[in-house]
């Protein structure tokens, strides 16, 4: 009797102890999965680590008492090795929140093992539109863009400048088949049509064969639907083959800042794309950007993805501050997050939907020629903007079990 | 039918890379026995060399073809004589391993200062006499636009190719170098300086991989992992070829890029793995490789 009684006060006073802590807990750990050796690192990697790192300290959670640890990885562009990452990360070092993850065949990965796991992804690397479509999921945010957008923004500007045939360079993954999928939907609609595709192997260096047959199919435009060191050397290639100069157009459908600065404004001249940031945009871009940079080994300016990371969590930090602590419940905090309306310096005002996309306005940009650039990182001219309600697929079209229909 | 044409031609300058690039790895291996893994970093270093040369010094492209060879040269030749000579006589795994090593360390530096998109480098544009406009633009050869640098990179290539040959196969330098590997003690014998002709060996295996590597920075972005995408395919050409046979990897380098042009042609999706499924046939059916003595 007396061995019940004193487990029954025990009982009640773990109980007690730990509701207490879950309304006041606040640590947090955040995750930073990213390419930091492959052909991406660049406009994510040891980046999105200074971003989040930036965030945090923006963020001025820790002088109210706050305890928030950053740790990142490495996840090499494989899926196997990055959700052995992320299982280690959830179950061993309790990682609440996931940033960055890159590379659409990775996120589609980690996206499920967050959904199993009730951790939270915020992803702003990946391009697959599939991550707020068929496969949304309630701990899930896109936030920078998305294979839907750019081809939406990009595609459809270039049909109506009379690109109306098209052949795809494609890689060879979930990325890029997204992308030439979505691309063709826009094209088509747009009342073009799409001649010829071929599909590439991943992180290929000699692309002279497919200019060739991109070459040979007079097409009008030759659509990139690549990213990286994949499509610096394309359009490397595409200038010495001619293709250019012989009249077809090369679009790059997906291209980062640091893609134009290591091709050099020589041969990125005249390229259009679409980005939902560029360091340049306004006050609060530059000042951003301006401490990013000095923050950085080689003295980058934040690409789209970085800067994401950036907004991301300072609207994750928003939300938990709102609720008064960590509840560690992914899909809780991931409602919260939808609830609020998000306002950051580096992409405005705007919204996260029921499907988990985050919406803002998308830019298409052109790049300069080498006259018309002031100096280092000067490199685009904004020549259209999309409205944040027309710039991503609406959601009449989703295939999102999460949408109300 | 024209296209056709058109992907053997690009395949075979493909093929120049490969060729010249296991014609340095069948060098080594050759005559020091080392299975050299440093490969792929000592092109890319080739390729960042000719970059500063142009960025810091000014110099420009032809010079760079002669002093990039050299300084990368001279780095292998430090290597040979800091660690691997002390490998000699053992296992080539050791080799392997150190070699691998380096590789790592010296890409892992470069990617640390230069991130992983590359840096630019032109194609250059001189000299200039009439309408020619050094190497750059190209020439409408009726069923393909062929760029003039890539048709000097595949003449060039051949040239150093068969120089190479030559010198090791047909001069007495390259009889004292075979004799050398055969049994250093007798040749030591004779007074001639073993080691050292190791040693200058590496470095002109060393240097003909910096020669690539500057053909290759006009091509492709100068980037710190340029040579590890390249150095398994590479080292496949060399198996298939008969590790260390000269002339079966300048052959086989060629005929490699021809055969992966036209996967890239008729199934492109297949075309960075029909490289090893050739090695697999290969092996199967003669396990020292096409032109390889069996050991």
């Amino acid at each position: 009797m007396k061995h019940r009684i004193s487990a029954l006060f025990l009982g009640a006073a773990l109980t007690v102890a730990a509701g207490s802590a879950l309304a006041q807990d606040k640590t947090v750990k955040i995750g930073v999965l990213t390419d930091n050796s492959g052909l991406y690192s660049d406009l994510g990697g040891a980046g999105s680590t200074l971003a989040a790192q930036m965030a945090i300290e923006d963020s001025g959670l820790a002088a109210k008492g706050w305890k928030i640890d950053l740790i990142s990885a490495d996840h090499q562009n494989k899926p196997d090795i990055a959700t052995t990452i992320a299982r280690q990360w959830v179950d061993v070092e309790k990682v609440d929140i996931f940033m960055d993850v890159l590379n659409s065949g990775v996120a589609l990965a980690v996206n499920n093992l967050v959904k199993e796991k009730n951790a939270i992804m915020i992803n702003t690397g990946a391009a697959t539109s599939d991550l707020t479509n068929a496969q949304c999921s309630p701990n899930t945010v896109h936030w920078v863009y998305d294979t839907y957008m750019l081809a939406n923004s990009t595609g459809q500007a270039l049909v109506k400048a009379g690109g109306d045939t098209w052949y795809f360079l494609t890689a060879d993954y979930a990325f890029g088949h997204a992308l030439e999928r979505d691309t063709t939907a826009v094209v088509v609609k747009s009342g073009g049509k799409v001649i010829g595709t071929v599909k590439h192997p991943l992180n290929s260096s000699d692309f002279s064969s497919f200019l060739l047959q991109a070459q040979a199919s007079k097409a009008k435009i030759v659509g990139m639907a690549n990213a990286g060191g994949d499509t610096t050397n394309t359009i490397k290639q595409a200038s010495e083959f001619g293709i250019v100069a012989g009249g077809q157009k090369l679009a790059g459908l997906l291209l980062f800042i640091t893609d134009v600065h290591s091709l050099g404004l020589k041969v990125a001249q005249g390229l259009s794309f679409t980005e939902t940031f560029y360091w340049d945009l306004n006050d609060d871009t530059r000042a951003f950007s301006k401490r990013f940079s000095e923050r950085m080994k080689n003295k980058a300016m934040p690409s789209m993805v970085q800067a994401g990371v950036y907004s991301g969590l300072i609207h994750y930090f928003k939300s938990l501050e709102a609720m008064g602590g960590n509840p560690h419940d992914g899909a809780k905090v991931v409602a919260k997050m939808k609830e609020l309306p998000t306002d950051d310096k580096l992409f405005g005002k705007g919204t996260i939907r029921a499907d988990g996309r985050k919406i803002h306005p998308a830019y298409l940009f052109e790049v300069k020629k080498p006259a018309e650039s002031k100096g280092p990182w000067d490199y685009y001219k904004l020549i259209g903007t999309t409205p944040a309600d027309q710039a991503f697929r609406p959601l009449s079209e989703s295939a999102c079990a999460l949408v109300k229909k | 039918m024209q296209a056709l044409y058109a992907q053997l031609l690009v395949g075979l300058i493909n093929g120049s890379f490969y060729a010249l690039l296991s014609l340095g790895l069948a060098v080594i291996f050759g005559m020091l026995n080392i299975i050299n893994f440093a490969h792929g970093a000592l092109y890319m270093m080739g390729a960042f060399c000719a970059y500063f040369l142009l960025q810091l010094t000014g110099i420009g492209y032809w010079w760079a073809l002669l002093i990039a060879p050299i300084v990368v040269g001279i780095f292998g030749m430090i290597l040979e004589r800091t660690m691997l000579q002390w490998l000699t006589g053992l296992d080539h795994l050791y080799g392997l391993l150190l070699t691998f090593g380096i590789a790592l360390i010296v890409q892992g530096v470069f990617q640390n200062y230069f991130g992983s998109s590359g840096l630019p480098y032109a194609i250059p544009d001189y000299p200039q006499i009439g309408d020619w406009r050094g190497l750059q633009g190209g020439m409408n050869l009726g069923f393909m636009f062929l760029p003039v640098y890539r048709g000097w990179v595949v003449i060039f290539s051949l040239v150093v190719c068969i120089a190479t040959w030559y010198l090791i196969e047909k001069t007495r330098l390259g009889a004292n170098l075979r004799a050398a590997t055969e049994n250093p003690t007798l040749v030591r014998a004779f007074g001639i300086n073993v080691p050292r002709m190791i040693t200058l060996t590496y470095g002109l295996g060393v240097g003909l991989a910096a020669l690539a590597g500057v053909l290759s920075a006009p091509i492709n972005q100068v980037r710190p992992l340029m040579g590890a995408d390249l150095i398994i395919v590479v080292f496949a050409v060399v198996v298939i070829g008969g590790m260390g046979s000269i002339m079966g990897s300048i052959i086989t380098g060629f005929a490699l890029g021809v055969i992966e042009g036209l996967t890239k042609y008729f199934y492109p999706e297949a075309s960075n793995t029909v490289v090893f499924v050739l090695m697999v046939l290969v092996l199967l059916i003669k396990p020292a490789g096409l032109t390889g003595r069996a050991a």
